[in-house]
């Protein structure tokens, strides 16, 4: 018997039609665990580098992670894997909502598509009957109304469905897969689906799901519960209160923009306004906000409430969650959240990502303000920062017009129009639209993260590290004294002498040695959460969590029966890691592209940006140009990924991290 | 006559409070699984959530008893302008619908109020508030006991005949005496 995973994965060929269910190699799971980590195992198995994102072999998965399904508190999470259009990397956007327990349900861990369909269709799993199904009459229609219709057409009203919309179909570049109150956004995916002509997947599952040690996971889990309500009970005392709690940012809960408006920038990425938050925006929000709402939800199994269901005047009902609420308005200069409740559900209809899109319309108007873009550009285009935000959505969605070049965003869109506008394409990493955010003074944990994790669109540190230091020595000491998720106790004394300013403050503390240990830390919690696909709400991503790396292990043994420690965990996940670096290493990817947005930081240190990257390298055990080396690979029992590397030049024989320290003219 | 306590328990439902996670719904499949704890599945549950979250429905419906047949007519309720669906708030594993049967089987499932435990799971695991555990004494006339015997005697006679009854009761009597 198979435990905590079904052991299945669905193969479906579009072009023939082909549906095959197809045991799993149960060794996999001792070597990847699932989730992210057996996905990027599928990519590199099967995938060749050569590969480009709109060719029929790019493979898209729906995965599932060891915990979906289980009585594991948020694990709630579904990762899609694909090789981005936007970079050719090998991109994860992960969603939340109810899609990943219900295949579990249903007897798969993972859905597999290859080639294209030669119609729109939808494919429909129930239990053991899986049929692809015509989707002509639902092209065009919304991600949310197709999602809706499906489950009509099935009657079956607890399918669960993800589906694209007219974003996807037509390839933007930003299309996001939607499903419920949830996406998976970032790298578009939805482009991906709409070029293979699948237009959703529906699921529906009423199977079992076991625990190998069902009695000693639920007593674990017990813990978890009591962590869960000891941390709703008492947010972290002077953090911002977006930050004090656990589960996603609970902006749908909390009215209190300040942070949020004041730190991250408006308009293309350009203007952070303080002071913009006051007494009469606080009620203006707060009131439309409340008006919006009917009701705070969650995913699957997860006690937060970090969704929403609106229902707004005349639009009709949605679920939202997150930062998406201000991202459209903020990129439209628009100063109130009546605008943002309206596009923000024309956007999810359209099924875009709404991070990187509102970026994508800002960076428009910003050059039909300098006369890059000309009026026969915008022809049609009312002149409210309103209304031409949501020309310009319809037209990126359609790609119609000017809308066609932006639809492949703004790094390519740039290149396309020419004329000083790559100038204006400044907030990406890898091509890919970051969040809005300029700050002053270089947070070299943040520095990493940005430039160097496979995400790509980490967002903010996302991770168990305070996001400042506490200005007192009394906070420090009250932060630290009950912080049981922390992997070693010396850490304590870092977060103790991390001042504001001073010697030992940002950039050059913590120094790169301390950085990249957190880091590597913080990027650790991260990959294991994407393998059991937890919500990073609950582990990775937030401040004293519920899931932490000495829990982790103990739920992961009692769950499949493998007797995994913490040492075994992390190499785990450093496997999965350095397997995913190294196929987008394959993918042409180095140490050039490791870098912010050259105005991310007001203040820079190109010198100590160098010594960073270096540092976190060597701690990697990747060479110069950021390749995993032969040795850090033989540790991980990946010398097939070594010779791959070595075969086609990437790595040379015995090239190891200290030989390649004097090859710095690359960078 | 004479007064009898009976213990009355109930499970209040807030469905205002209830996010809609299903929580309950593993729970209760987790703790009912055969061997215990050994898997979970909700169709097996107890409890379930009728949701439609596009209109705000949430209701959480934890199984009462089995009903053989189907009631005459069919409830249909709108509140506060939502419309539920048929029969939304009725407890019964009905053959009007697949709520509360087993998936393989398709015999009914009852909420038992997991005797085993110190309080329903589903309750435990609800962090949200929207279940309550609720345990009141209420004195009942004796009689009312009795007739329900009574109810219950006749039902059987109706199944086997007054006469197997009559039988089983003195085989019964007869060997605990011996």
């Amino acid at each position: 018997m198979r435990y905590a995973e079904t052991g299945f994965n669905l193969e479906i060929d579009l072009a023939t039609g082909n549906i095959e269910k197809v045991e799993t190699d149960p060794k996999l799971m001792e070597t990847h665990l699932g989730g992210l980590g057996t996905s990027v195992k599928l990519h590199w198995d099967r995938v060749p580098p050569e590969t480009q994102p709109f060719d029929p072999e790019n493979l898209l998965i729906f995965s599932t992670g060891l915990f979906n399904g289980t009585p594991a508190f948020s694990a709630n999470r579904t990762v899609v894997t694909f090789m981005s259009p936007q970079n050719e990397l090998l991109a994860y956007p992960m969603m939340g909502g109810f899609w990943s327990a219900e295949l579990k349900y249903a007897g798969y861990d993972k859905v597999v598509f290859r080639n294209k369909s030669p119609e729109w269709v939808y494919l429909w799993v129930h239990n053991d009957k899986v049929e692809l199904r015509d989707a002509s009459h639902l092209q065009g229609k919304g991600a949310l109304e197709t999602q809706e219709l499906i489950k009509e057409e099935l009657k079956e009203p607890r399918a669960q469905v993800a589906a694209i919309g007219l974003a996807g179909e037509n390839r933007v570049f930003t299309a996001s897969i939607e499903q419920g109150r949830s996406s998976a956004s970032r790298l578009g995916g939805g482009a991906v689906m709409g070029d293979k002509k699948l237009k959703a997947v529906a699921v529906r599952g009423t199977k079992d799901v076991n625990l190998a040690r069902g009695a000693e996971f639920l007593e674990l889990m017990m813990e978890v519960r009591e962590y869960i309500n000891f941390r709703n009970e008492n947010p972290i005392p002077d953090v911002m209160t977006i930050l004090s709690g656990i589960g996603s940012p609970q902006e749908m809960l909390h009215t209190d923009e300040k942070w949020h408006t004041e730190n991250f920038a408006w308009g293309n990425a350009r203007l952070r306004r303080k002071g913009f938050w006051t007494k009469e925006i606080e009620e203006s929000w707060s009131s439309t906000q409340r008006e919006g709402i009917q009701r705070l939800i969650s995913c699957f199994n997860c006690p937060q409430h970090c969704g929403a269901l609106i229902c707004y005047q005349d639009t009709p009902p949605y679920m939202a969650k997150c930062f998406g609420k201000l991202t459209y308005a903020m990129a439209a200069y628009v100063d109130n959240l009546d605008f943002a409740w309206k596009i923000l559900y024309r956007a999810t209809e359209y099924g875009v990502d709404s991070f990187s899109t509102p970026q994508i319309l800002a960076f428009a108007v910003e050059l039909y303000e300098a006369g890059i873009l000309t009026d026969k550009d915008f022809e049609g285009c009312p002149s409210d920062n309103e209304g031409r935000f949501y020309w310009l959505l319809d037209r990126v969605a359609r790609r119609e017009g000017i809308g066609d070049v932006l639809a492949d965003g703004t790094y390519y869109a740039a290149q396309r129009i020419g004329n000083g506008a790559e100038a204006y394409a400044h907030n990406t990493i890898k091509k890919h639209e970051q969040l809005p955010l300029k700050l002053g003074m270089l947070d070299p944990l943040y520095f990493l993260m940005y430039s160097t994790n496979e995400k790509i669109s980490i967002t903010q540190i996302e991770g168990n590290w305070p996001q400042a230091p506490f200005p007192t020595m009394e906070q420090r000491e009250a932060f630290v004294q009950d912080w049981p998720q922390l992997p070693d106790e010396k850490w304590k004394q870092y977060l103790l002498d991390w001042e504001p300013r001073g010697e030992k403050s940002n950039p050059y503390f913590p120094t790169p040695e301390i950085a990249s240990e957190i880091v590597d830390w913080m990027e650790m919690l991260h990959n294991i959460d994407d393998a059991l696909c937890l919500c990073a709400g609950m582990g990775s991503f937030c401040l004293k969590p519920p899931y932490h790396i000495h829990n982790y292990p103990k739920l992961i043994s009692a769950a499949t029966g493998m007797d995994l420690d913490e040492a075994g965990l992390k190499k785990i996940v450093n496997r999965n890691r350095n397997l995913h670096r190294a196929y987008n290493n394959l993918k042409g990817m180095s140490r050039k592209d490791e870098k912010p947005p050259d105005d991310h930081w007001k203040y820079r240190f190109p010198e100590l940006e160098e010594e960073l990257i270096t540092t976190y390298y060597k701690f990697k055990g990747w060479n110069h140009d950021g390749i995993p080396t032969k040795e850090r690979l033989h540790e991980l029992d990946l010398d097939y990924v070594a010779e791959e590397l070595n075969k086609r030049g990437i790595l040379k024989d015995g090239q190891g991290q200290e030989d390649s320290q004097d090859d710095q003219g690359e960078c | 006559m004479a007064k009898v306590k009976k213990t009355v328990k109930t499970i209040k439902v807030n469905a205002d409070s209830c996010n809609g996670c299903r929580g309950c719904e593993i729970i209760c499949s987790l703790v009912h699984a055969v061997p215990k704890y050994s898997s979970n599945n909700p169709a097996r549950s107890r409890i379930r959530i009728l949701r439609d979250p596009l209109k705000d429905i949430y209701v959480p419906v934890f199984a009462g008893e089995y009903a053989p047949a189907e009631c005459m007519g069919r409830d249909k309720y709108v509140i506060d302008g939502k419309e539920y669906e048929e029969c939304a708030f009725c407890r019964a594993s009905c053959p009007s619908r697949d709520l509360f049967k087993e998936p393989d089987s398709g015999l009914p499932l009852k909420c038992d109020m997991c005797e085993e435990e110190d309080e329903p799971m589903c309750v435990l695991w609800c962090l949200a508030d929207a279940l309550t555990y609720e345990e009141r004494e209420e004195e009942v006339e004796e009689e009312a006991e009795q007739e329900k015997l009574e109810i219950g005697l006749e039902a059987l006679a109706d199944q086997y005949g007054l006469e197997k009854i009559v039988d089983t009761l003195a085989r019964m009597s007869e060997s605990k005496r011996g």
